[in-house]
């Protein structure tokens, strides 16, 4: 305790300076910044791996097993995107050099909020797969379209514009095929609408998308 | 100040949800399941105990007048590291907690204790406040947790091993075909369940007091319940 206390003592004076204060919260700002961007150096890599492996495991739930041979990550067209300015990315699934899928991200207003999915597409224009990324929904309600909870969004494999017809495209009670769960019809209705406006998407650009060279 | 008292404090007399109501906003968010509020509790604990410690370490060349902006980016960059850090190399368990991580850097708690205790104490004993603190914390959040996931979804530790490995899987439990009171994940229930909680250890506490008073009653006047 000897030394604590001397430090303490000849600090005691230096402390009451009006210089100390902006001395100190400078000094704690430096030393601040310093350890973040070390931590940022080092961490940079490895998180972008991760997501990486991420987006990854993602985008193989939604192709099916064994139709594509590319990295999908660098496989990616830019294109414009369903609001004005902003662009979407595409990526191109391919085996042997031939197109066999389009994945993208589309997105809707659910019932609190956002919901991201990812879809995938193939050249014929009907849904190979799609998953939730990310959504705010009523957990125990809305959360359904989590494939984890419930296989509903699994309903829209093998689907595409004509089939179901143009009307079809939407829950049961707006006299659609596909069911909506008790007590949430908004979360299931935003994300019919969403799969329809990527299929829309997909007959817009399918020449741009199929034509893309890797 | 010896350990065993500040551990007391820390887990009961004193417990951070429990007696002193602070961090209500990561307890009430975070404890639809037992294993969201073990998550939060443990990565709350590190948090406390490090910057507990680093308060302590520094509280001598802190003057009284910056204190407060001194700590706060101390406890932020604290944070931001350990976020970093369990992105890069923990990212199984970072998606599982990363949600909560940013949550800590607003949670009042840690800089309660560093303004309370850390700032006038020494590092040793800062680091076991520190550590009772969170200990408690994590108590109360994974109590809490448990209770509104039972009711709520009538689970126990759902996804448990998704945080703390698949050693942990016996853990988790479903309870019968029941799906629970969607209520109780929602927030009204979250508030149900602490003041409950709350009702039930100030119950239990005015009756310990009463008997541990009546024992000894001969130098205590009956007075009006203070405290």
């Amino acid at each position: 305790m000897g030394t604590d206390q001397s430090a303490g003592f000849s600090l005691d004076a230096l402390r009451e300076r009006l210089a100390y204060q902006p001395l100190l919260l400078g000094g704690v700002a430096l030393v601040a910044g310093t350890a973040l961007t070390l931590a940022n150096n080092a961490t940079r890599a490895p998180i972008a791996a991760a997501e990486a492996h991420d987006t990854q495991m993602t985008l193989a739930q939604v192709l099916p097993a064994g139709s594509t041979d590319n990295d999908l990550l660098k496989d990616v067209l830019e294109l414009p995107g369903p609001a004005a300015g902003s662009t979407r990315r595409i990526h191109i699934a391919r085996k042997a050099g031939v197109v066999t899928g389009a994945v993208f991200n589309v997105s809707e207003r659910g019932y609190a909020g956002e919901i991201r999915l990812l879809m995938a597409v193939d050249p014929a224009g009907r849904v190979l797969g799609v998953r939730v990324l990310k959504h705010t929904e009523t957990p125990g309600l809305g959360d359904k379209i989590e494939i984890a909870r419930n296989p509903w969004i699994t309903s829209f494999n093998g689907h595409s514009l004509g089939d179901p017809a143009a009307e079809q495209w939407a829950v049961r009670k707006d006299g659609g095929i596909y069911d909506s769960f008790a007590g949430a019809t908004i979360t299931p209705r935003a994300v019919v609408k969403a799969v329809k406006g990527g299929l829309d998407y997909f007959a817009a650009h399918r020449n741009e998308i199929l034509g893309a060279q890797p | 100040m010896n350990a065993a008292k500040l551990m007391r404090d820390g887990l009961w007399d004193n417990n951070v949800v429990f007696a002193q109501l602070l961090a209500m906003c990561p307890a009430m968010a975070v404890t639809t399941s037992a294993t969201n509020g073990l998550g939060m509790g443990l990565a709350t604990t590190a948090v406390l105990i490090v910057s507990n410690i680093l308060v302590a370490s520094i509280r001598h060349a802190v003057s009284a007048q910056v204190r407060i902006p001194v700590f706060v980016v101390l406890i932020a960059t604290l944070v931001t590291i350990i976020d970093l850090v369990l992105n890069a190399w923990l990212h199984e368990l970072y998606k599982v907690l990363g949600l909560f991580i940013a949550l800590i850097v607003v949670n009042c708690a840690i800089l309660g204790r560093a303004e309370a205790f850390a700032v006038r104490n020494t590092v040793a004993a800062s680091a076991i406040d520190g550590l009772a603190m969170g200990l408690g914390f994590t108590c109360a959040l994974t109590v809490i947790g448990l209770i509104r996931e039972i009711l709520g979804s009538a689970t126990v530790f759902a996804q448990a091993s998704a945080l703390l490995g698949s050693h942990f899987a016996f853990l988790e439990m479903k309870i019968g075909a029941w799906n629970g009171a969607l209520l109780m994940i929602l927030p009204p229930g979250g508030f149900a369940v602490l003041g409950f909680l709350l009702a039930g250890k100030r119950a239990w506490e005015l009756k310990h007091r009463q008997t541990a008073r009546a024992s000894e009653s001969h130098c205590s006047v009956p007075g009006p319940a203070s405290a």
